[in-house]
């Protein structure tokens, strides 16, 4: 087996026992990525030489007995919308294409501390907003379970990356599901942490309120891990939150047992309609965590179908401000030879944004503007509250809640882009999870009739990632 | 009465003052003024991505100090929003302000004048970012962006419109000047920008219930200018409604050149700024143990420390005013009591009349050779009769050359007044002996050459003769013989 | 409600976005369907609900007045599309 194909506990052990360097992680990684090219994963991919001489050190480091850290020559891909001193960083728009970072993101000085090394960057729908993947200025990732299929947005091009081995793990970022619907289109795991558990300095934002790291493995076990790396205090990011980061791995193997979980009966008679197959898979999995030990609990969300709307409210109004400093004065995208200022702006603007981040300026720019403000965003904002209360209700009588992460499995390409709001339904059961702040995740739960993963997505209360561990860690034995 | 005379003129101040920090509001860059271009910001001020803005505390506390200044409720939580528009200096393409929630409200500033005292109610002060400049370059369609001053902590102070001329506009943006000076959170500095005003002006018919149309005058930056501005503003607003016409509700600049004020309309369509709460930065919340700390470190006021310099010092106003107009002038004065409580006024007469003559350039209060307790002594050197006046001037003006102690330079260049009678008797018989013409016309009537005597003695003393003795000794010999 | 083609190309203007023709009326009827489907939440009477702009209370954590100089210069001013001594340079902003 190589090396790439290693969840990274696996890698670790074998770099620990002496039976693999860290060197050899990145040659299997580097050609794989090479032989997965197809995917279109990786917008850009790290110098080898830099990946190498990184590795060597650890290697060294390692024969010499000097301590090292948790992730020690593991090789990791993070989306391309983390930002790395000196390396190119897009966030999947021609209006970065070729903007070059000159400072790190929290996440990144975090893993590097632990001794991980960051293979690439990871493609993307622009600026991260997008269901498919298929809004990317780099093209779209193709799904390796199925290449016809999108890999999930917007953190396609890291959830492929996973599936299909060219990294041992990587970071996405989630908005509204953007690391778990990716996760479940390609069977892998992907975690949603609370808001503020993860700093989202030197995330480029999409909407400020709602945008978390999360990591992006091929076991649950590699999902606790990797955000005990990235997790903690940042004091750069005054949203991120002081509190003690548990032993997460160490929950995984816990069980169920005596764990209440609620199924929220609006999940599975949703607008959107779940695909029986997923349906039918979740429910097995349910069935599986109840023999474990957990008791199945019937829970009401009764705002749940209004979720959608308040989302696409408050993300576009947030997106619409964050994504006004891409002007062509700094950095970035300039169209050429305007005459005027104002034209230089609108053609900077028209020719570096695609359609889809048009689209969402346009609407949050509407709903934040004089005589649309309470009717829309504010009124947004109190509904984020009656959901958010839902959830506390909930969470009153149970201690995590199971529903499935996506409505279907991966869709075809071209399938859901013509209209926006089909497309933003693909976010139906993800997007209540990022309003109320709560970590959330998705491990792979059987496959449809077509063969493709598809995903189970559990909720805990805010900064109980712990009480996921134990979730997810048992469907993973019990599915396996 | 003239046609002016039938409108009451309402004002209203929008005070910006930058904050005297050392790092910027949102991020650790440093607020250094006059820097080369672009060199004093980092992640955050450029507006790059994936940089997250954290409140500087420093900026909170100063901002809470203004708020005690001016008898504020502080907020115990008060919310940043965004305030989105776009334009080259302003890297985000929104400025960080307060919008719903300011940190302070309801205060008040009372403004003496000659013949009233006016309470001028202070709405709010918000805490908010200031923006980078651009320059123009002549002829060419170009600009340059510098953004050093991008992120400079700024409060802005917004006067309700209680204000009814243009000299109490400019009597209540001194006090406040002397007030944000005084408590350290600005140094006032108006040609840099540390301290700009805009002002809201209208007229209405006396007697008027409603408030006419507002022009907003920007940035104004000083005292005359403000002024001068407002004057030309409120004879154009009132030239145009006797005319028939309407104000028309704009933004307006000065040009102090021409004296007018012009009309700022942008082309493009008026602005829609989409306020909204900034979602990178929680509430800020100020406790009470937090507010209790920031009011026990606060210094007095001007105002009240003029009226316990006249009470304590007994002080006339005025020169209570002068002293005050600055707190290390009055701090400088209040040093110079403890080394010598006699005499305060004449200690105050001196501050006023010599010292802070030698301040002016680089020179500060603090920095001015002669320290409080030297003039303390100084003074004391006259009280006690040791110099006369014109001698201490003498004294004073080597102290400020050398910095050495006014005894010192008593010794040296032996400058004690000559009170011995027998010498200054000696002195005046020699001038009578050569002056026989002149003391005849005294004795005949012309009482006025006494002065003229009296010169003549102490050129002849080289000023060292007590001009108290001399004057007795002359008139007692002129007139008694 | 109903957005008009006025109302695109103001929002368009607030956002300083050129739209071309197609693009107005594609938008247009996009911006529509998705009001549309957002007016559900008038449904929803939130008389009395307070906003939340963060769902997750936050202690904020205020930053000491400690200066210092991070970014080089070329760091600065190394993405710049144009520069001129050690400005960003950007066509004239004050239209006269």
């Amino acid at each position: 087996m190589k090396l790439n194909e290693l969840t990274m506990t696996q890698l670790k052990a074998k770099f620990d026992d002496g039976q693999a360097t860290a060197s050899a992680a990145v040659a299997d990684v580097l050609s794989a990525i090479e032989a997965g090219q197809k995917y279109n994963a990786y917008i850009t991919v790290c110098e080898a030489d830099t990946l190498f001489a990184r590795a060597e050190r650890i290697d060294k480091a390692r024969i010499s007995g000097a301590p090292l850290g948790a992730l020690a020559g593991v090789p990791i891909a993070i989306k391309d919308n983390m930002c790395m001193k000196g390396v190119r960083t897009t966030a999947g728009s021609r209006m970065l294409e070729n903007f070059i970072a000159p400072y790190d993101a929290t996440v990144v000085e975090r893993l590097e501390a632990a001794g991980a090394i960051i293979v690439g960057k990871t493609n993307l729908d622009e600026f991260a907003m997008g269901s498919s993947n298929e809004t990317s200025f780099f093209g779209p990732v193709k799904n390796p379970r199925d290449s016809e299929t999108i890999p999930g947005g917007s953190s396609g091009g890291s959830a492929a990356a996973v599936a299909a081995n060219l990294c041992s793990a990587a970071l996405g970022s989630d908005t509204g599901g953007s690391v778990r619907q990716p996760a479940s289109h390609t069977g892998t795991v992907g975690l949603k942490p609370t808001y503020g558990r993860v700093s989202r300095f030197g995330l480029i934002a999409f909407a400020s309120s709602l945008d978390q790291i999360g990591p992006m493995t091929k076991s649950v076990e590699d999902a606790a891990l990797l955000l005990e790396a990235i997790a903690g205090h940042d004091p750069r990011d005054a949203t991120s939150v002081d509190r003690a980061v548990p032993a997460f791995q160490s929950f995984v193997a816990m069980g169920v047992e005596g764990m209440r979980l609620g199924i929220p009966r609006e999940y599975f008679e949703a607008e959107a309609g779940v695909d029986p197959d997923v349906l039918a898979n979740v429910r097995g999995a349910i069935q599986k965590l109840e023999e474990a030990g957990a008791t199945i609990v019937d829970i009401s969300l009764p705002h749940t179908e209004y979720a959608v709307a308040t989302y696409y409210l408050i993300a576009t109004a947030e997106a619409s401000s964050n994504l006004a400093r891409y002007d062509g004065v700094r950095y970035g995208y300039r169209a050429d030879e305007a005459k005027t200022l104002l034209e230089m702006y609108e053609r900077t603007r028209a020719e570096g944004f695609g359609d889809e981040i048009k689209r969402r300026i346009m609407l949050g720019t509407f709903v934040l503007s004089t005589g649309y403000y309470d009717a829309y965003y504010r009124k947004a904002q109190q509904v984020r509250t009656l959901i958010s209360q839902d959830f506390d209700r909930a969470f009153s009588k149970v201690d995590a809640i199971v529903t499935p992460t996506a409505p279907s499995a991966a869709f075809r390409f071209g399938q859901k882009s013509a209209d926006p709001l089909q497309m933003y339904l693909e976010d139906i059961y993800t997007i209540s999870c990022n309003l109320a702040g709560l970590p959330g995740i998705s491990v792979p739960c059987g496959t449809n009739k077509a063969g493709l993963p598809t995903g189970l997505q559990m909720l805990a209360p805010r900064f109980e990632e712990a009480t996921l561990f134990r979730v997810a860690g048992q469907c993973e034995r019990s599915l396996a | 009465m003239s046609v002016y005379d039938k409108y009451e003129v309402v004002i209203g101040l929008e005070v910006h003052c930058q904050l005297l920090t050392d790092s910027k509001i949102f991020s650790s860059a440093p607020t250094t003024f006059g820097a080369a271009p672009n060199t004093q910001v980092c992640e955050v001020d450029l507006g790059l991505p994936g940089a997250l803005p954290v409140l500087n505390k420093q900026a909170v506390e100063f901002a809470i100090r203004a708020g005690l200044a001016l008898g504020c409720e502080i907020r115990p939580t008060s919310q940043f929003a965004r305030k989105n528009y776009f334009y080259p200096d302003l890297p985000k393409g929104y400025q960080i302000s307060q919008h719903v929630h300011p940190i302070c409200e309801h205060g008040s500033l009372t403004v003496e004048l000659e013949s009233l005292s006016r309470r001028v109610r202070v709405m709010r002060i918000h805490m908010e970012e200031d923006a980078g400049k651009s320059s123009h370059l002549e002829g060419k369609p170009v600009s340059l962006v510098d953004l050093n001053r991008a992120g400079v902590p700024l409060i802005e102070i917004v006067s309700e419109p209680d204000l009814r001329s243009s000299d109490e506009a400019v009597a209540y943006l001194k006090e406040l000047h002397s007030i944000v000076v005084y408590l350290g959170v600005c140094d006032g500095n108006m040609e840099e920008g540390s301290f700009r005003c805009d002002a809201n002006v209208s007229v209405r018919l006396h007697g008027q219930a409603e408030l006419g149309t507002r022009a907003e005058l920007k940035n104004i930056n000083s005292f005359k200018f403000i002024k001068d501005a407002i004057n030309y503003e409120v004879r154009r607003q009132i030239d145009l409604i006797e005319a028939g016409q309407k104000i028309v509700q704009e933004t307006r600049l000065y040009n102090p050149n021409k004296g007018v004020t012009f009309s700022m309309r942008s082309k493009e369509e008026s602005h829609d700024y989409r306020y909204f709460p900034e979602p990178d930065l929680p509430l800020l919340v100020i406790d009470s143990a937090w507010l209790e700390r920031v009011r026990a470190a606060m210094p007095e006021l001007p105002a009240k420390k003029r009226a316990r310099f006249v009470e304590a010092y007994d002080l006339g106003a005025h020169d209570a005013e002068v002293l005050c107009a600055s707190a290390p002038v009055a701090d400088y004065f209040e040093a110079a009591i403890e080394g010598y409580a006699k005499n305060p006024k004449v200690l105050a007469n001196w501050v006023i009349n010599e010292l802070l003559r030698e301040v002016s350039g680089d020179q500060t209060i603090d920095t001015v050779p002669v320290r409080p307790p030297q003039l303390a002594r100084l003074v004391e050197l006259i009280d006690t009769g040791v110099l006369s006046g014109k001698l201490a001037k003498q004294v004073f003006e080597a102290m400020v050359e050398s910095g050495q102690e006014a005894d010192a330079i008593v010794e040296e260049k032996g400058l004690v007044q000559v009170s011995d009678e027998g010498a200054i008797t000696q002195i005046i018989d020699e001038i009578f002996e050569q002056n026989p013409g002149q003391v005849s016309a005294f004795r005949e009537g012309k009482t006025t050459l006494i002065g003229w005597f009296v010169g003549q003695v102490m050129k002849q003393s080289r000023g060292k003769a007590n001009p108290q003795i001399v004057n007795d000794l002359l008139r007692a010999k002129l007139e008694g013989q | 409600m109903e957005i008009s083609r006025e109302q695109v190309l103001h929002i368009a203007r607030l956002a300083r976005l050129r739209l071309g023709e197609d693009e107005v009326a594609g938008f247009q009827k996009d911006l529509n369907s998705i009001l549309g489907y957002v007016d559900k939440l008038r449904e929803l009477d939130t008389t009395g609900v307070e906003p939340t702009t963060h769902a997750v209370p936050i202690d904020g954590v205020l930053r000491e007045d400690v200066a210092d100089q991070r970014l080089s210069p070329d760091a600065i001013l190394g993405n710049a599309p144009q520069k001129q001594e050690g400005y960003f340079r950007v066509p004239k902003v004050v239209e006269d």
